[in-house]
This record gives C-alpha cells, sequence and structure tokens, in this order.
C-alpha cells in the first residue's frame, strides 16, 4: 500500500485534524481572549483545505486511499468544496454574534473544524467502517455546538435533544449496518454491491432500510424531522445556519452515494422509501411553517421543505438525479445561509434577537436593504424564476421527468404552491405591514459580505454560475455512476 | 448579424428599473417615463421594419446557454401585435401613476418597469423555457405592486393572485420538461410543428389549460381577477386587464392550439362550455356590483370568454377575431379602469352610487369615458366591433348554439355596461363633493387622447392590425385543418339560381345580362 498516494488523497482530513488539535490546545491555554485569532486561523486552514480540494487532480478515474476505506473523486469534491465554503461562512459570522451577547470562545472554531473533517470523511468514505467514524465526529461536535450558548436553556434543551435522538439515529444506522454486513459478509461498497446483486435476501433489504432510516433523521426527512425546529429554534443562529447547511450537504451526498454504491444494484429497493421521504417532506415542511410565528421555527421547516425536493432527484436514480441533487444543494446552501445570516442580523439596539413576524413587520422601511436581501432569497426558496433557486427545482423535477417519474414531479411541484404560501407571508409582513417595533441595528460588515454573497448568488446574476456548476456536478454524477 | 431590437428593448427599462431603485421620487418619475416612451419609439421602429408576408419569424436572435438552454429571441405578427400593446400602455401607466402613487415612488416605477421586461419577454421569447422564465417571474413585481401599493384588502388579493397563478403554471412546467424529453429541442418553431403523441397530447393540454385559463381567466377559476383588480393600484389594474390577461389568450394561440391541435380539437366542447358560462353568469354578476372597478373586471371576464370561443373554432375569423377582441379589450379595458382612476384620484372611492351626474361638471371626462363604454359594447366604428363580430363570425360556422349564447352575453355587456354609464355621468348631482370635481387635466388628457385615438383607429382601419398576423394566423389555420370540427351550422354554398331573384315569368332577361 502506498501511504504517500493515500495521505496525499488525504491531506485534507489529514491536514485540518492536525490544525484543529493545535488550535484545541492554543485554546486551552489562552481562553477566551484568542478566539478572535483562533476563528480566522480555522478559517484560513478551511480556505486552505478548499482551494486543495479544487486543485486535487481528478482524471476521472476515483483515486482510493487506505486500501480502498476512503475515495477521492468528483463527486466528493464537490461535496467537500460546498460543506468547507458553508462551514466557512459560518465561522465568519460567528464571533460578532457571540461578541454582542457574551460567551464567545476558542472552542466554536475547533469544533466547527473537527465537524468539517469529519464530514469530509462521511462524503468520501466508501467502507461502512471509515463513514461511521466521519459520521460520529461530525455528530458530536454538532451536539455540542448547539449547546455552545451554554447559560441559554434553549441552547441546552437544543443540545440534549438533539443528542439523544441522534444518538438513537446513529444506533439504528449502525444496526442496519450490522444487518448489511451481516448479509453480505463485508464493509466495503464495493462488495457489498457485488454480495447483494448474487443475492438479495429479505434480511438485507432490512439492513437496507434501517440504514436509510438512520440517514433519514441526519438529513432531518419526513417521518424522522421531529427534532429539526426545536433543534434549529435552540440552537445560537450561526449553528443554526450551519446546521442547515454543511451537515446537510454531507448527509445527503453521504446518502447519494449508499443508495447509488453499495444499495445502487437494489433501486427498486429504496426507491420506494426516497419517493415516500420526499412527497412526506414537501408536505409536511409545507404545512408545517404555515402556522410558524417564529422565523427560525419557520426557516427550519423550510429546510425539512427542501430536502424533499432533493430527494425527488435522488428518487430518479439516474446520473441526472444526482447531478440535479448537487445542483439544488450548492443553491440551497447559499440560499439557506442566505436567510439565517439575515435572522442574525435582525437584532434590536439591545442585542435582542427580533424573532417573530411582528418584529420585522415593516422591515422595507425600516431597514430596506436587509428586507430586500430577504425579499430575494424568500422567492428564491420558493423557486419562483428568475431567481437562481427555480434552477435548483429545475432540475431535480427535470431528472425525475427524464425519468419517467411523472406523478412524482407533478405531485411534488403541486404541492411547493403550499410552500409558497409562507415565503410570500414573510414578504408580506416585511413589505405590506407597517412597522410595528424598533428599527434593527446596524449589522457589522462581516455579516453583510456574508449576506451579499449569498444574495449575489441566488440573484439573477447566478445563472453565470450555471453552465461551471452544471459540469461540476455533472462530473460529480458519473464518479457514482463509474462502476456501474 | 442585423441589430438586436428585442434585446435592446428588454434592455432599456430593465437598466431604468435598476436606476429607479436608487432614485428619489421626481428622478424616479421621469425615468421610468423617458425609458418607457424609449421604448415605445423601439416598439413604432419594430413595427415599421416588421416585413409583412416575410418570414415567419423575424428580428431573430440566438445564444445557446447552458444545459440545452438558450437566449432566443423571436416574433411573428401576433407577438408584435401584443409587443405593442404593452409599450403603447406603459408609458400611460407611468402617467397615470404620476400624481396617485406618493410612497416609495422609486421602487413603484421599478416594479413597473420590470413588469414591461417581463412582458415583452414573454412574446418574444421562442426557448421554452425563457418564455416559463419571464411568465413566471411576472407573479413578482405584480404581487409587490398589488401588496404594497394596492387598496384596504390588498394582501388576500395578493396572496390569491400569487397562489392561484403560481399553482397553474407549475404544472405547466412539468408538462414542459416532458415536450422537452420528447422532441429533444426546447426551441418554439420547431415544437410548434412537432407531433407529440395523441394520448399524451390530452395530459400535455389539461396542464397548459390549467395555467392559461388561470391567466385568462375563464370561469371557474376566475376569481383572483376583480379581487386583484379592484385592490390594484390604477396603474396596476391596467397591466392587468391590458397586457396581463392576454398572456393566457397568447399561450393558446401559441402553445396549446398549434402543439396540440388533436387535443385541442376533442376538448374544445369543455372551452366552448366554460366559455358560455363565463358569458352569462359574469355578465350577470357585472350587472349587480357597486364597485365600479368591479364591474370593469367582471366584464373583462366576458369578453375574454369570447376569445377562448374564437380560438377554438379553429377558423381564421375565429382566430383573427380572437386576437383583435385581445387587442382591442387591452386598450379599453385599460382605458375604462383609467377613467375610473381619474375620479377616484378626486373622491377617494369606488362606490358607483357617491357619483353621478358628471357630465354637467366634468364634460369632456364624460365624453371619454362614453367613447370607452361604447367600445366596451362592441359598438360599430369602435376596436372590439371588429374583434367581436370576427370571434362570433367564426364560431358560428361552428356552433349555432355557441353564437346565440356568446351573442346574448354582448347584450347583456350593453346592459351593465350603459347602466354604469348612466348612474355615474347622467342623472342628478346627488353628492355636492363629486359635484365639485374639476374636468381633466392636461395630463389625463394625455393618457386618453392616445388610446381613444388608437380606439378609433383599430375600429376604423383594422387591416393596419390584421395585416401583420395574416400569415401567422393563415399557418395556424393549416396546421389545425385536419383536426377542425365540424358542428351543425357549417356554411355550405348552394347551387346559383337559375335567375335572378326578380325574375319574373314570360319576360325578358334582365337588363344587366346585355
Amino acid at each position: 500500500m502506498d501511504y504517500a498516494t493515500s495521505l496525499h488523497l488525504t491531506a485534507t482530513e489529514v491536514g485540518l485534524s492536525a490544525i484543529a488539535l493545535v488550535l484545541l490546545l492554543v485554546t486551552a491555554w489562552t481562553g477566551a481572549k484568542a478566539a478572535r485569532g483562533i476563528t480566522i486561523a480555522a478559517v484560513a486552514a478551511l480556505f486552505g483545505a478548499l482551494i486543495f480540494t479544487v486543485s486535487l487532480p481528478n482524471g476521472g478515474v476515483p483515486a482510493e486511499a487506505f486500501g480502498g476505506l476512503i475515495r477521492a473523486d468528483s463527486f466528493a469534491m464537490f461535496a467537500k468544496s460546498l460543506i468547507y465554503l458553508a462551514t466557512i461562512a459560518c465561522l465568519i459570522v460567528a464571533p460578532r454574534y457571540f461578541e454582542s451577547r457574551g460567551g464567545f470562545r476558542g472552542e466554536y472554531a475547533v469544533l466547527m473544524v473537527f465537524n468539517a473533517v469529519g464530514m469530509g470523511i462521511m462524503v468520501s468514505a466508501v467502507d461502512l467502517m471509515a463513514l461511521y467514524v466521519g459520521l460520529e465526529l461530525s455528530s458530536l461536535s454538532s451536539y455540542v455546538l448547539a449547546s455552545f450558548a451554554r447559560k441559554d436553556e434553549k441552547s441546552s434543551e437544543a443540545g440534549l435533544k438533539y443528542f439523544i435522538l441522534g444518538g438513537l439515529a446513529s444506533g439504528i444506522i449502525l444496526y442496519g449496518m450490522s444487518l448489511v454486513y451481516g448479509f453480505s459478509g463485508t464493509t466495503s461498497y464495493d462488495g457489498i454491491r457485488a454480495a447483494f446483486t448474487a443475492d438479495f435476501s429479505t434480511g438485507a433489504m432490512f439492513g437496507v432500510v434501517f440504514v436509510l432510516a438512520g440517514l433519514a433523521f441526519k438529513i432531518a426527512a419526513v417521518p424522522f424531522h421531529m427534532w429539526t425546529p426545536d433543534v434549529y429554534e435552540g440552537a445560537p443562529t450561526p449553528v443554526t445556519a450551519f446546521f442547515a447547511s454543511a451537515p446537510k450537504v454531507a448527509a445527503v451526498a453521504m446518502l447519494v452515494r449508499m443508495a447509488t454504491g453499495p444499495f445502487g444494484g437494489q433501486v427498486e429497493a429504496w426507491q420506494q422509501i426516497v419517493i415516500f421521504a420526499a412527497l412526506a417532506s414537501i408536505v409536511v415542511g409545507a404545512l408545517g411553517a404555515i402556522g410558524q410565528n417564529n422565523l427560525k421555527r419557520l426557516l427550519a421547516y423550510s429546510s425539512i421543505n427542501n430536502v424533499g425536493f432533493i430527494l425527488i432527484g435522488l428518487a430518479a436514480a439516474t446520473a441526472e438525479g444526482v447531478s440535479g441533487v448537487m445542483v439544488y444543494l450548492f443553491i440551497y446552501v447559499f440560499m439557506t445561509i442566505g436567510s439565517f445570516v439575515a435572522l442574525l442580523m435582525l437584532r434590536d439596539e439591545n442585542g435582542n434577537a427580533l424573532s417573530t413576524f411582528d418584529d420585522i413587520s415593516g422591515l422595507s422601511t425600516t431597514s430596506p436593504l436587509l428586507a430586500w436581501c430577504l425579499l430575494a432569497l424568500m422567492f428564491s426558496l420558493a423557486g419562483i424564476p428568475p431567481l437562481f433557486g427555480f434552477w435548483g427545482k429545475f432540475v431535480v423535477f427535470q431528472a425525475a421527468v427524464q425519468a419517467d417519474m411523472i406523478a412524482l414531479a407533478a405531485i411534488g411541484i403541486a404541492a411547493s404552491v403550499i410552500g409558497a404560501f409562507y415565503y410570500i407571508k414573510f414578504i408580506k409582513v416585511m413589505f405590506f405591514d407597517e412597522p410595528k417595533g424598533a428599527a434593527p441595528a446596524k449589522a457589522p460588515v462581516s455579516h453583510w459580505a456574508v449576506l451579499g454573497l449569498c444574495v449575489l448568488v441566488v440573484s439573477p446574476l447566478g445563472y453565470l454560475l450555471g453552465p461551471m456548476l452544471g459540469d461540476a456536478a455533472d462530473a460529480a454524477a458519473q464518479a457514482l455512476f463509474y462502476a456501474a | 448579424m442585423e441589430f438586436p431590437i428585442l434585446s435592446l428593448m428588454l434592455a432599456v427599462p430593465l437598466i431604468a428599473a435598476i436606476a429607479c431603485l436608487f432614485l428619489g421620487a421626481s428622478a424616479a418619475r421621469m425615468t421610468a417615463l423617458f425609458a418607457t416612451l424609449i421604448n415605445l419609439a423601439l416598439g413604432v421602429l419594430l413595427w415599421i421594419n416588421y416585413d409583412i408576408g416575410g418570414a415567419q419569424w423575424q428580428f431573430t436572435e440566438r445564444a445557446e446557454l447552458f444545459a440545452g438552454f438558450s437566449y432566443a429571441l423571436g416574433i411573428d405578427g401576433i407577438a408584435l401585435m401584443l409587443i405593442m400593446l404593452s409599450v403603447f400602455l406603459m408609458p400611460i401607466c407611468i402617467l397615470a401613476s404620476w400624481d396617485a402613487i406618493t410612497k416609495r415612488v422609486g421602487e413603484y416605477m421599478s416594479a413597473f418597469l420590470l413588469m414591461e421586461v417581463l412582458m415583452i419577454g414573454v412574446f418574444a421569447a421562442q426557448d421554452l423555457f425563457l418564455f416559463y422564465i419571464f411568465f413566471e417571474a411576472g407573479l413578482i413585481p405584480m404581487y409587490l405592486i398589488i401588496g404594497v401599493w394596492g387598496g384596504d384588502n390588498r394582501i388576500y388579493a395578493s396572496y390569491k393572485f400569487f397562489l392561484y397563478t403560481l399553482l397553474g403554471s407549475v404544472l405547466m412546467l412539468i408538462a414542459m420538461l416532458w415536450m422537452v424529453n420528447e422532441a429533444g429541442t426546447t426551441d418554439i418553431p420547431t415544437l410548434m410543428q412537432y407531433d407529440f403523441p395523441v394520448d399524451a397530447q390530452l395530459w400535455l393540454w389539461l396542464a397548459f389549460f390549467a395555467s392559461f385559463a388561470v391567466k385568462m381567466p375563464m370561469w371557474p377559476v376566475h376569481t383572483w381577477l376583480p379581487d386583484a383588480h379592484v385592490q390594484a393600484p390604477t396603474a396596476g389594474s391596467v397591466i392587468l386587464a391590458g397586457v396581463l390577461l392576454k398572456l393566457g389568450g397568447y399561450g393558446f394561440i401559441r402553445f396549446s392550439l398549434p402543439m396540440f391541435p388533436e387535443a385541442s380539437a376533442d376538448l374544445a366542447w369543455l372551452v366552448f362550455g366554460l366559455s358560455m358560462v363565463a358569458v352569462i353568469y359574469t355578465s350577470l354578476v357585472a350587472l349587480v356590483q357597486e364597485d365600479m372597478k368591479k364591474l370593469i373586471a367582471y366584464s373583462s371576464v366576458a369578453h375574454m370568454a369570447i376569445v377562448t370561443v374564437g380560438l377554438f373554432a379553429f377558423n381564421v375569423q375565429g382566430l383573427e377575431g380572437a386576437m383583435m377582441v385581445m387587442l382591442g379589450h387591452g386598450l379599453v379595458s385599460g382605458a375604462l379602469f383609467l377613467c375610473v382612476g381619474v375620479i377616484y384620484d378626486r373622491l377617494h372611492t369606488r362606490e358607483i352610487a357617491r357619483y353621478g351626474g358628471l357630465s354637467i361638471n366634468m364634460p369632456k371626462y364624460a365624453l371619454f369615458f362614453l367613447l370607452f363604454t361604447m367600445a366596451s359594447i362592441g359598438l360599430p366604428g369602435t376596436s372590439n366591433f371588429i374583434g367581436e363580430f370576427l370571434a362570433l363570425a367564426g364560431i358560428y360556422e361552428v356552433s349555432t348554439f355557441v353564437t346565440l349564447v356568446c351573442t346574448t352575453g354582448i347584450i347583456l355587456g350593453a346592459a351593465y355596461m350603459l347602466y354604469l354609464y348612466r348612474r355615474v355621468a347622467f342623472g342628478e348631482q346627488k353628492n355636492a363633493d363629486a359635484a365639485a370635481m374639476p374636468d381633466l387635466n392636461a395630463r389625463e388628457w394625455a393618457m386618453l387622447a392616445p388610446i381613444a385615438a388608437a380606439v378609433l383607429w383599430m375600429g376604423v382601419y383594422p387591416e393596419s392590425f390584421l395585416a401583420p398576423m395574416r400569415q401567422d394566423i393563415a399557418a395556424l389555420e393549416a396546421r389545425l385543418a385536419s383536426v377542425a370540427p365540424h358542428y351543425d351550422s357549417e356554411l355550405a354554398v348552394g347551387t346559383p339560381r337559375e335567375h335572378a331573384a326578380n325574375h319574373v315569368e314570360g319576360s325578358h332577361e334582365g337588363e344587366g345580362a346585355h
């Protein structure tokens, strides 16, 4: 085995782990004083990892590291770049957020970097054991992050809920994995695929279902979504922005890789599950949001809704479908980070968050620029052209139609109209209603920068990224269907 | 490559729209007026340079974008006329909002200019998905126009408008995806010649129908229209009635009929049935309205039903008539909303009973209002007469019964419009404040006079408007010829009599014979 190649292919994980350990030591000695410096160092490290990932040679042939535990292909490259981007954005907005309410510590950045390492392993693992290690590394740091505002009861509650339910999901996944291993005799993705193609018994089917159920929890798909609103509401807003973006990308990518890889020969075994989860997520995500008055809870339901659309691309079980999923994920990350950053910029002079519809009524007169940014994000989330969010929906529905799943596409898109209701309610509150409360306080430049970038991507200018994004997503999808 | 005039017509209002966001009130007004006038001038240029009888698609532009998606523009005569309608009404809308809109003027003007971009884009798009993007994007500015600058019940109206039209059009998107997958192209002219399998046509037709029927609007999915019209500011109503409703008719004539001819023929009964109900029912509803805008909104539904009936007659008269009704109704209903706007600006109520005897203190206004009322009824010499006559002549070849019902609708139309006019302009001056209103000012003259001139022009010499469309309608009729229905009143040419009608037995041949 060539360790040099293996280390080269996993250099981002190895490097980020080393940096995170060093930063952890620095934090331990300096305490909260160096928190800002540590965040900057973490951003720089992630940025370096991003550049390294993008520049990693991808000659079309996937390269494997450590004897087939980790595969570095264009799919992993796409997902990892997105994960690093999202993590960087959530790190940039964090210091000013925590500073205004106290309690910012260097551990925040360290946990984020560890989380990024875990997610990087999740999306590139091609062995169940490697996958589980990545999954747990990411999950455990997420539990701590959820309760990061430890003096806030809601944050602690969110962390505990997330931990218990996340532990349950991990258990379900592990149980499924053990069944899969038991019936296939191997933990390697290629081995499982070969074994299942030869013989797919009912027991193996159970394994697949358990693994998918656990993964559905991680991506917050209905019917395993109940934790999402509570955790999203309770966690500090930068953490919520993170939860809704990077780990979701990682979990979806992991799900896609599993569904098309080891279970790729048994499409009919999981397709129905994915179709059900997709439609149920779209409908429940849309209906659940209607009654919400809290903006973070509303966006939590919106993320459930979006997962439904992502799953429609997966349900097609074709390379076009996977490509659509990747495009959707890219756009979704910008939309969701943009929306949450806009929410965390909404705070009054005393630092209290403006967290309900009443608080933001008439925002277009008190803070027009922020209101227009939110308008673009909401219409984009609703999938109204010419905003870029439309393109994400377009590609997944196109894939579904090409796979001859017209009924799924028609029901899914009709249900998206229900979701449009609360997105336009958001706009109605900001633009049509009279201002009731105080104007939001001035937001720091770092927040504006992240928000501005996200709005720029979801604006019609985002279509300029279209060709590049399409090529990258196609390459990512081809990497998965390389063996098939 | 020729001069990209269509792209320029999209770019001018787009740039002005962005500029208006950053300008103060008076500068935004001037910018918007200037930009729309430039576009009007470009539109006139477009019409002058349009080669009647030349290539079917002119002024074409094409740039390939990603994923089989292209930026393709081009117009035929039908699109040309509808673009002309849009660019003609736009400066008038800006003038109508000159004094009426006082809050957030820059954003308002920006929304209107964006509407203009999207409307021109819809009519000029030659790529299926480009069309969809323009078609659907119109929801955003219209939602804001109704919601921010609308009347008291604007929020309900804006929600209803947005969700109704969105639900209609998303199903169309799925149908479009299927079509592109099947035909392998997004090019609209190619798709218009493509023969889709007959059993698939039915579903595709229904999906498109869901969208266009809501836009049109056809009974029973018309209910968003009265709400949206009543709550929108005057200029918003003008754009809604003048151009946005035409998107439905344009959709039928561009997509449903040529792309799914068999399904169109099979489901013509559905269109006829809904249209007949609409003509009678909405006319009766219009008769009892107390609110002027609501009355005109219901009359729009009735007029649009004549359009759908004419379109599904599958013959030249019907199609030409439907187009002329669309153009005529665009002008006339827009003008009627402006007339309502003029007195609303003075008295701030749309209630008919609050007015009366306006012809005493506002004679010039009463004259214009009378002209547009008569045009709405379809008096010969005005634009609507041409369209309604042709459309009914077309449908008469297909079904006497449908013609009978639709003609009744026109009589009812005369009833509710004359009744409205009597209550507003004639009779006693019951209310002192209404009696004290001043007559038209220069700005209002500038709004109403051009429309009045166009209405008369279209009524007296419709050839100017029919000529550019003739070839396209003939092509459409040829496409539909194989499926054209044969109903009861199919006209047959009889054998000529042996003698002239005044021939007396035994007398000499008539003088003319020698």
